[in-house]
């Protein structure tokens, strides 16, 4: 950058306030980003389920009878989308995060780990749902 | 160079949010019907599946515990990097003030799931 621009009196600061309003693709990018605040929203939940339940009885019904509340329907809802979501992309851009992957001297395809991956959320889900009825008979 | 370099910490951080992710991933649809939809509500699963002495019961077999344990808190640890570089992202300065308090929180959360967990007894 020349001297002319950067005087010492009034630096060029750039500003950065919203530059991803105007772009679908950054728009997207952003929703995403946000969503993290809801994924520890959700950990605080559980979180205070374990204190609860460390505090008896009476404390943990007062947080279970509180998770039936609409507001708390509501959030796990939106939660149950946000996570479909992330299962989602996280296996999208899984062969972007691993290194080449060869079988028989091919590269396994992109197309081919996400399948693997979503395949394998949908048998551990399936798993966590049977563990919980057998834990539950 | 004056300054001595030093080690990064980054790779904690990541690796913490890499191993959420992954859980969240795999399993983090059903978990979160089961504890927040259909567990209150008794839909989809047996009456009582989240009564308290279940839970109780599954808080304080090793396993269980080891389950709970993990999934809260390496959810929080996922979601604490992310929100670090959403505040990145938005321009907020995320120096040293700014990182601690979100992983000193952090790990104070997880300390106090600790805490609780082995307050229920084995």
């Amino acid at each position: 950058m020349s001297e002319q621009r950067m005087s010492a009196q009034r630096p060029y600061i750039r500003s950065t306030d919203g530059w991803w309003r105007d772009n679908p693709y950054y728009v997207r990018y952003m929703l995403r980003e946000f969503s993290s605040l809801l994924v520890y929203a959700y950990g605080l939940v559980l979180l205070v389920g374990l204190v609860r339940l460390s505090q008896g009885e009476a404390a943990y019904d007062q947080w279970l009878e509180a998770l039936r509340n609409p507001w708390a329907l509501a959030f796990h809802g939106v939660m149950l989308l946000v996570l479909l979501y992330h299962t989602w992309s996280w296996f999208e851009i899984m062969p972007k995060t691993l290194p080449a992957i060869r079988l028989g001297g091919k590269r396994l395809s992109d197309g081919a780990i996400n399948v693997i991956g979503l395949a394998a959320a949908l048998v551990c889900c399936a798993a966590l749902y049977g563990v919980a009825l057998w834990l539950a008979r | 160079m004056a300054r001595t370099l030093k080690r990064s910490n980054a790779p904690i951080f990541w690796l913490l949010f890499g191993a959420g992710g992954l859980i969240a991933a795999l399993i983090g649809p059903m978990l979160v019907y089961l504890s927040g939809i259909g567990g209150p509500l008794g839909i989809g699963v047996p009456e009582g599946m989240m009564s308290y002495p279940r839970m109780l019961a599954f808080s304080q077999h090793w396993a269980g515990k080891l389950f709970l344990f993990v999934v809260t808190t390496l959810i929080l640890w996922h979601a604490a990097l992310r929100i670090y570089h959403t505040l990145h992202d938005l321009g907020f300065h995320t120096g040293k003030v700014l990182t601690s308090s979100l992983y000193g929180l952090t790990l104070i959360f997880t300390l106090i799931a600790a805490y609780a967990l082995l307050s229920v007894s084995f």
